[in-house]
């Protein structure tokens, strides 16, 4: 893999996280559980699709074959997407989307803040203008994240076992490529190895104001680095591409 | 909905639009507690970019005249047109006034 490709896959990365997570938080419009929240969730997932258009768009131009944010996001089979294994679990109920919130923000918030320094100028402009929107977004999850943990019993359950069934897909989040290793020597990528012990420090310190506990350890599901995904993805493409999959190119 | 036992409590949202004009009253929201009225009331109104500060007050604490005054309260100044400073001339370029 050489650098050009790198980058492509990086952007693709990184703009996968994005869109997916983006699309399943769209699937709360008109369903949140108060007016208020339906709306600031909705806005997030507004964030999350500017970014995705921002990394794409660089990405085609990257690759410099004519391919537009588009194509990338309606014409790629479900191999080739590259988002984390996280960001495509399902909504689940409030708690569940909260703390994949949590686990996927807190990541994005380390990584755009080491991105900003990246010597690539692009990349450095995206993550800068990507940093301020997550940093309401972390304020946004970790905020719920303490009211439900420390709220009634219920809610204090309901967080936990959320907490407890995402875990599993935490350290596909921080999986990385041989070409990241490329990237990172160039100083454009950021060494995600060097993010996850600031992950773990800021998901504990929320957990522990929260009253809940960080889970240890068990078994980590991998694979979204080669295209390996959970049988979630697939029914969100179909939902994602099926207008330009039935009517290529159509416009409206 | 319909259960107002269950409902968070009220808060009044005041947005500020540029730094040094008032805060305007521009509508509520529902809120557990300040921090959470605070964000619900970022994410509801100013998501256009109307905003440079806002102000969160819990409705129960604003203390309203009632219509019945409005009689005693409005209508003595109603014959009073020197309380309106329309006799000063206002020098140009000076702005929100």
């Amino acid at each position: 893999m050489n650098k050009q490709e790198a980058l492509i896959d990086y952007c693709l990365r990184l703009g996968d996280n994005s869109l997916v997570l983006g699309h399943r938080l769209s699937e709360w419009c008109g369903h949140g559980p108060i007016l208020e929240e339906d709306l600031a969730l909705a806005n997030i997932a507004l964030d999350l699709l500017g970014q995705t258009r921002n990394l794409f768009t660089y990405a085609a131009a990257v690759e410099g074959k004519g391919r537009t944010e588009d194509d990338l996001a309606y014409t790629r089979n479900n191999y080739e997407f590259r988002n984390a294994l996280l960001t495509e679990q399902a909504n689940g109920d409030f708690a569940v989307t909260i703390a994949r919130q949590l686990f996927y923000t807190s990541y994005a918030w380390l990584l755009f803040t080491e991105l900003q320094k990246s010597k690539d100028e692009t990349i450095a402009g995206i993550a800068a203008k990507a940093l301020k929107e997550t940093s309401y977004h972390l304020r946004h999850c970790n905020e719920w994240t303490i009211r439900l943990g420390d709220g009634t019993e219920e809610s204090h359950r309901r967080m936990q076992d959320a907490v407890d069934s995402l875990w599993m897909y935490t350290d596909d989040i921080f999986a990385q490529t041989e070409g990241d290793a490329l990237l990172i020597k160039e100083g454009i990528a950021a060494d995600a190895a060097t993010l996850k012990p600031k992950w773990d420090a800021m998901i504990k310190e929320t957990l522990t104001k929260a009253t809940l506990k960080m889970p240890e350890g068990g078994f980590m599901m991998k694979g979204s680095r080669e295209g390996k995904h959970t049988e979630h993805l697939t029914y969100i493409l179909g939902e994602l591409q099926f207008l330009q999959r039935t009517y290529p190119g159509m416009e409206w | 909905m319909s259960n107002s036992n269950n409902e968070w409590p009220l808060w009044e949202v005041f947005v500020q639009t540029k730094s040094g004009m008032p805060h305007k009253h521009c509508g509520s929201v529902h809120a557990p507690d300040k921090e959470m009225a605070l964000q619900n009331a970022r994410d509801t109104y100013t998501r256009r970019n109307e905003g440079t500060n806002i102000w969160v007050v819990p409705a129960a604490a604003i203390t309203a005249s009632s219509p019945e005054d409005i009689g005693p309260f409005f209508d003595p100044s109603n014959d009073k047109a020197y309380r309106h400073p329309t006799f000063y001339t206002i020098p140009e370029g000076v702005k929100y006034i």
